[in-house]
């Protein structure tokens, strides 16, 4: 069995800095500076360099969910008349901006709005909506599915187009002014972010794995948020060289002995995370491969490469790539079996999950289950059902170690 | 050769407690059925009346395993399964053959694949108890009707009234809103199955359809349903006088071969 270790400190220096992210945009709001409302596949590249503090919408609806929250906010943006069937974190979000206070987390409130529908097209109209109840400006990035494995030179151009506009209106909006070689610079740091991001997912491949795959859900903010700072190449690279040792020492932080190792597909139940977790790690279950690894990195070498990055993000790259991803992912990172989360609150990931989830057993031949739950609305989890469900791939897993499967 | 090693197998239900004895890991000594489930008196009810019936007492049992929805919550288990596998386990000992097993019980649907004797893979209903025993306990209340009597009903059909809601309360309204238009009762229960098994079909088809079928769970026992679903699939559908214990069965064979496996 790996010796158990505590956190690290690279951990505590991505919440330090996840912090400061948020803090800066109350420091900015407090100055009198524009601060925008942000999509969490928008290009941070643009807002890091011109020096445009963002918070991220999405972030906040799993943070409160994570803090017992997300009900009660559904509850209150339903009674305003949204759907429940709308996604949990606009649900939240609509709430927010109408009571104008949430107990487990605030963010300043907008003066404009940058939305990109690469990860989502919900959100499209979440942030229409927005714009109009705010009475603020949206600027929007529109990135094309990608209908093919490579992003076209078409595709580059047109996304390229609304890149150059959307800086032209961020500088009316907030009257700062984009520096093309800081630009490069950000992207740069960027890269290193990326890479180190990478490197430190790599190490899932290990056996034991040197951390518990739910780390991912945690550390993946920063990745996402805040990979254009150097304090964030900084946190990943020492999360990285972190996980680097505890391989070579046999450790994990892993609680108990990592008798079997899966893929766990989609976003967190954020409200049920800690039911989630235990029915795996109560089992010797850890997670060592998830789309969070590759996903969140967005690595490119010119413009022309950021622009397609963009567009090979979850939700808008191509099925077939995203279904190879994840086979790759597990081949590599040997998996026993596959957790798949059917998210009621994206419609665009869990419209696609049973045959996601038909390809990748095809192709990888390891048992899978599907449980139905939800980012931020615990409503739509049931703990009775996912756990019989767990043993179940627990006991087929048991099952084919014994026969050498 | 009487049976020299006893292990028993409880499957705590939402709505029902099975218990079954085995001798020797083959012969069924005896088993009971309460309809009551987790939570309730009836898992104790279950095991007493087993242990009964089998003139034995707890201490004669070698090995106690437990499954279904309340398996964690039932106190002197020795070991917990999961009600698939035992499904699994059980609906083989049953069906030699079945390669794919259908369970319908309380609050859930399955779809099973039987490999080597065990549970190979699953898939199970999603989002809501549409389509299980619970909504077919529902629409016999409606009907005023008990749910044994529902197979009968279905028998004397003359042709199927479609109910689409999925959701169990509106399908409710939906079949009082027949009932008011005075309607045949048994072309009304006819549609009830059917809906059921178009439901349940699609768990099946998701999991790929590999004949022999077999059927376990107390639903099984509704022979309208068992013709609906064999209809709707195209296949024939093994069913067994135990179907209701398959999942009892199954543990008390998985007590057995933990403890071969001991010595």
């Amino acid at each position: 069995m790996p010796d158990t270790v505590e956190k690290k400190s690279a951990k505590v220096k991505l919440r330090e800095l996840q912090d400061k992210i948020a803090q800066d945009a109350w420091d900015a709001k407090n100055r009198g500076e524009k601060v925008g409302w942000c999509a969490s596949n928008f290009p941070q590249e643009i807002t890091t360099t011109m020096g445009i503090a963002v918070v991220y919408p999405e972030n906040m609806g799993a943070a409160v969910g994570a803090k017992g929250g997300g009900q009660r906010m559904c509850e209150y943006a339903e009674g305003m008349g949204y759907s429940g069937d709308l996604c949990s974190y606009s649900r939240i979000n609509f709430a927010y901006a109408d009571l104008k206070k949430c107990e487990e987390l605030e963010i300043p409130f907008p003066d404009f709005l940058l939305c990109c529908n690469n990860i989502c097209n919900c959100m499209m109209k979440w942030y229409e909506n927005l714009a109009i109840e705010l009475d603020i400006p949206l600027l929007m990035i529109d990135i094309p599915h990608l209908t093919k494995e490579k992003c076209d030179p078409e595709r580059i151009k047109y996304i390229r187009a609304q890149f150059d506009d959307c800086i032209r209106q961020l500088e009316e909006i907030t009257g700062k002014k984009m520096d093309y070689d800081k630009l490069n610079e950000v992207m740069a740091v960027s890269q290193r972010s990326s890479k180190a991001w990478l490197r430190a997912v790599s190490y899932m491949s290990a056996t034991p794995s040197p951390f518990s795959g739910f780390d991912i859900f945690n550390n993946m903010a920063v990745a996402c948020v805040g990979r254009g700072t150097p304090e964030a190449a900084e946190a990943f690279e020492a999360l990285a060289d972190e996980y680097e040792e505890l391989v070579k020492e046999g450790k994990s932080t892993f609680k108990g002995e990592e008798k079997y190792r899966v893929l766990f597909e989609g976003i967190a139940c954020w409200s049920n995370l800690k039911f989630t977790y235990k029915a795996l790690q109560s089992r010797g279950v850890n997670v060592t491969a998830s789309i969070y690894g590759p996903a969140f990195s967005f690595l490119y070498g010119s413009m022309d490469e950021l622009m397609a990055a963009y567009a090979y993000v979850p939700n808008s790259n191509c099925f077939e790539k995203e279904v190879s991803l994840r086979v790759i992912d597990a081949r590599k990172n040997k998996v026993d079996g596959a957790v798949f989360h059917m998210n009621r609150s994206c419609k665009n990931w869990s419209g696609k999950l049973y045959e996601m989830e038909r390809q990748f057993k095809e192709q990888t031949g390891v048992p899978t289950i599907v449980f139905d739950g939800d980012q931020s609305d615990p409503r739509a989890f049931s703990e009775a059902q996912y756990d019989t469900r767990v043993e179940a791939l627990v006991e087929i897993m048991e099952q084919n170690k014994k026969e050498g499967k | 050769m009487a049976a020299d090693i006893f292990t028993l197998g409880i499957d705590v239900g939402s709505t029902t407690s099975k218990c079954l004895i085995l001798g020797n890991g083959e012969e069924i000594i005896s088993s009971a059925i309460i309809p009551a489930g987790t939570g309730t008196s009836g898992p104790g009810r279950a095991l007493e009346a087993a242990l009964s019936e089998a003139m034995l007492s707890r201490q004669d049992i070698a090995a106690v395993t437990a499954t279904g929805y309340g398996r964690n919550s039932f106190e002197g288990a020795d070991y917990i399964v999961s009600e698939l596998s035992c499904h699994a386990i059980g609906a083989h000992a049953m069906f030699p053959d079945a390669k794919t097993v259908i369970d319908i019980g309380g609050q859930d649907a399955k779809a099973i694949s039987i490999e080597n004797g065990k549970l190979g893979s699953f898939v199970m209903n999603d989002k809501c108890a549409a389509g299980t025993g619970r909504f077919l306990d529902v629409m016999a209340r409606v009907l005023e009707l008990d749910v044994s009597e529902l197979a009968e009903k279905d028998a004397m059909a003359g042709r199927v009234i479609p109910i689409s809601s999925t959701c169990t309360v509106f399908a409710e309204s939906e079949v009082i809103s027949q009932l008011s238009k005075n309607v045949d009762i048994c072309d009304l229960v006819a549609g009830i199955h059917a809906s059921v098994a178009v439901r349940t079909a699609s768990l099946v088809r998701r999991l790929g359809l590999t004949p022999p079928l077999a059927m376990t769970g107390g639903v099984a026992q509704n022979a309208g349903i068992v013709r609906a679903l064999s209809k709707e699939l195209g296949e024939e559908i093994s069913v067994s006088p135990l179907c209701q214990l398959a999942g009892a069965y199954g543990a008390a064979i998985h007590g057995f071969n933990k403890l071969k496996g001991r010595k």
